[in-house]
């Protein structure tokens, strides 16, 4: 993980098998994301960004070509390796936050770090310090039926960046949610890469999030169309 | 992570309650019925075996062969020498001599004319000697219905249907009028110092209870014996156990070409027992394996629906980095756990129901004392028994099915397409 690209992605290609035929979902993907990028994969329904994402996050394989995830080449690794390099060193954020509704704020931001077999006390500390960063200190024991839709997307961003990862994976983060708590929630995640340097990768067409993007790739039918750089994002 | 998960389960009631209640219920139904359906059948082994049968029985192959006509003149001899033997030889069973004779019974009134007359088959028991369990497995002092039990060799009990239709008072002589066992006509007075009632339908009809040692002055049989009667120290019937053990003892006493040999008889030897005990072992294990069946099925689909249920927990888990096995793992402790408490309430509920049973019993004596006639001898009061089976019989079901249902839905943990977490878990 000496390497300052947290993924690099060499002529990938993904098909899938449709009948007795195959479905290009990728193809020729060459692309590399340097730590603490702020990069959206921005395309229509269909144009393989959440394929992209799959991939990235060792949930599914390349048919072709190499990935190499924080020093790690995802072909060459098992599932336990990738479940373990998600677990270290990655984040999720999902467009349904997916909270355990039994749990507190708390005890949902915590779960990775029980995973990871973080000690308790120092648990503590992690799991508050990213549900301050998040701004929902006061609601640290409320359990999400209590919580707006904001308030559990901030939840799960708390939970997606509490053991520090190198790079958090978000896929429409802001589906759900209204504009208000969509600038808000991206307002979070830019201060957070901006402090932790941590990189993000969102899959979107949320024209909300290209606001505040430094980086968006453009695919189209599975290819890259555009890989756009933004000096200044409006947001 | 324990903790965690028990922190889950614990606020989920769903997670925890409803499963913890389906579990503490059927385990509950499973050993109550396990319970009441043994406590049926060997209270109906015991009371044949009491009555008539014992669990295993000795006596001459002659009077075997002509029981029905209870024929003391072939009856054992030596009685005292034998009952040593046995004794000696199988430990594990008390043994007791027995004479089963039938005569007419005589009421006079008091001027010594006949005031009443019947027909009656009388027991002569070992109520005396000390250690004779007679006196408990007979229940007697629970089935005596009014007056005591006899103290004197020339006392005896009447069935309280037998003393009504005759008439007879405590305190009043009845003339047993029959044969000795060498054929000769006997009369002898015994006094009746109380009535009793059996509770097993009409078995108890005519029936006379006295002391072996009345019925042998009676009978002119010392030292004889109709039969000797064994029974397990626990007075549970093993089927098994006592057909080795009539098998051994006959190829070791037994004279094929000497009427007057000894011969062992298993409680299942005796007329239609056999087939009644193949025929309520087979049902109890038939009718035992289907509720068992049906039970793992509920909770089978119980684990399966709690992971299906998860679904969305579980792909976020994965996502997250918690590698199948550990979700898998995880799964197996929680189903354990469920399972566990369950079965731990649900057997304590089904002891306390099955002991209650064992102890009030089902009392159907009104159905039963319309027959006027029966082979088989069987309790007007349906009793459950608690067995040692019965304190981990629970476990089969409330965890083993269970643990296998959440199994079968965890293997859709195993077969989850990975790559379709994200979209799974849009919605």
């Amino acid at each position: 993980m000496q390497n300052s690209a947290v993924v690099t992605i060499n002529h990938l290609l993904k098909q899938f098998p449709v009948g007795g035929d195959y479905f290009t979902a990728l193809k020729d993907v060459t692309l590399s994301f340097a730590r603490g990028e702020f990069t959206g994969l921005v395309g229509p329904s269909g144009s393989g960004k959440t394929t992209l994402l799959n991939i990235i996050g060792g949930l599914d394989s390349p048919t072709e070509g190499t990935v190499d995830v924080l020093g790690k080449v995802l072909d060459n690794t098992s599932h336990g390796d990738r479940a373990l390099l998600r677990r270290k060193h990655m984040g999720f954020i999902f467009q349904s936050y997916n909270l355990l509704p039994v749990y507190t704020v708390f005890e949902n931001v915590e779960l990775p770090l029980i995973l990871n077999k973080v000690e308790e006390k120092e648990r503590e500390k992690m799991v508050k310090e990213a549900v301050e960063w998040v701004g929902l200190t006061d609601k640290l024991n409320s359990r999400p039926a209590m919580l707006s839709g904001g308030e559990c997307q901030r939840t799960a961003i708390a939970r997606a960046i509490v053991h520090k990862p190198e790079l958090i994976l978000a896929d429409e983060p802001t589906a759900n949610l209204d504009a208000e708590n969509s600038h808000h929630i991206m307002k979070i995640m830019t201060g957070l890469n901006r402090e932790l340097s941590t990189s993000f990768i969102f899959a979107t067409h949320d024209e909300k999030i290209m606001a505040y993007l430094r980086r968006i790739i453009h695919l189209d039918d599975g290819q890259i169309s555009e890989d756009e750089r933004i000096e200044h994002p409006q947001g | 992570m324990i903790k965690f998960l028990t922190k889950g389960i614990l606020r989920d009631r769903s997670r925890s309650l409803i499963p913890v209640l389906v579990v503490t219920l059927t385990v509950a139904m499973i050993v109550f019925f396990q319970g009441f359906l043994t406590g049926i059948l060997n209270s109906m082994f015991l009371d044949s075996a009491v009555v008539s049968t014992g669990h295993v029985k000795v006596t001459t192959r002659a009077y075997e062969e002509e029981s029905q006509l209870l024929p003391n003149d072939l009856a054992l001899l030596g009685s005292q020498q034998m009952m040593a033997e046995l004794s000696g030889q199988y430990a594990d069973h008390f043994w007791t001599p027995r004479i089963t004779f039938g005569g007419l019974l005589d009421v006079p009134d008091e001027q010594g004319e006949t005031r009443a007359q019947g027909p009656a088959v009388a027991f002569g028991l070992d109520l005396f000697s000390a250690g004779s369990r007679q006196i408990e497995i007979w229940e007697l002092e629970r089935r005596l219905v009014e007056g005591r039990l006899p103290a004197k060799p020339e006392e005896a009990l009447l069935s309280s249907k037998l003393a009504d239709r005759l008439g007879v008072r405590l305190g009043e002589s009845v003339t047993f009028i029959g044969s000795t066992m060498h054929g000769a006509f006997t009369t002898f007075n015994f006094s009746v110092t109380g009535t009793f009632n059996l509770k097993m339908g009409p078995v108890d009809k005519n029936m006379m209870l006295v002391d072996i040692s009345g019925a042998r002055l009676a009978l002119d049989m010392d030292d004889a014996a109709s039969e000797i009667l064994g029974y397990k120290n626990s007075l549970y019937y093993e089927d098994e156990e006592a057909v080795a053990m009539r098998t051994d003892y006959n190829l070791n006493h037994s004279d094929s070409t000497n009427i007057f040999s000894p011969t062992m008889l298993a409680l299942r030897d005796a007329n239609q027992m056999g087939m009644m005990v193949d025929f309520s072992m087979a049902a109890m294990a038939i009718m035992g394996a289907i509720f068992l069946i049906i039970v793992m099925i509920v909770l089978w689909n119980m684990g399966l629906m709690n992971g299906l249920r998860r679904y969305g927990e579980i792909g976020m888990r994965l996502a997250i980095g918690e590698s199948k096995g550990q979700v898998f793992r995880s799964m197996i402790v929680e189903s354990v756990i469920i399972g566990f408490i369950g079965t731990v309430i649900g057997t304590g509920i089904g002891l306390g129901l099955t002991y209650y049973m064992q102890e009030v019993g089902l009392d159907y004596s009104e159905a039963l004392e319309g027959l006027t006639s029966t082979n088989i001898i069987m309790s007007n009061v349906f009793y459950a028994q608690v067995t040692p089976e019965l304190f981990y019989i629970g476990f089969i079901p409330g965890v083993l099915a269970t643990v296998l249902g959440t199994m079968l839905a965890g293997r859709a943990i195993y077969k989850r397409e990975m790559a379709q977490l994200f979209k799974e878990l849009e919605t």
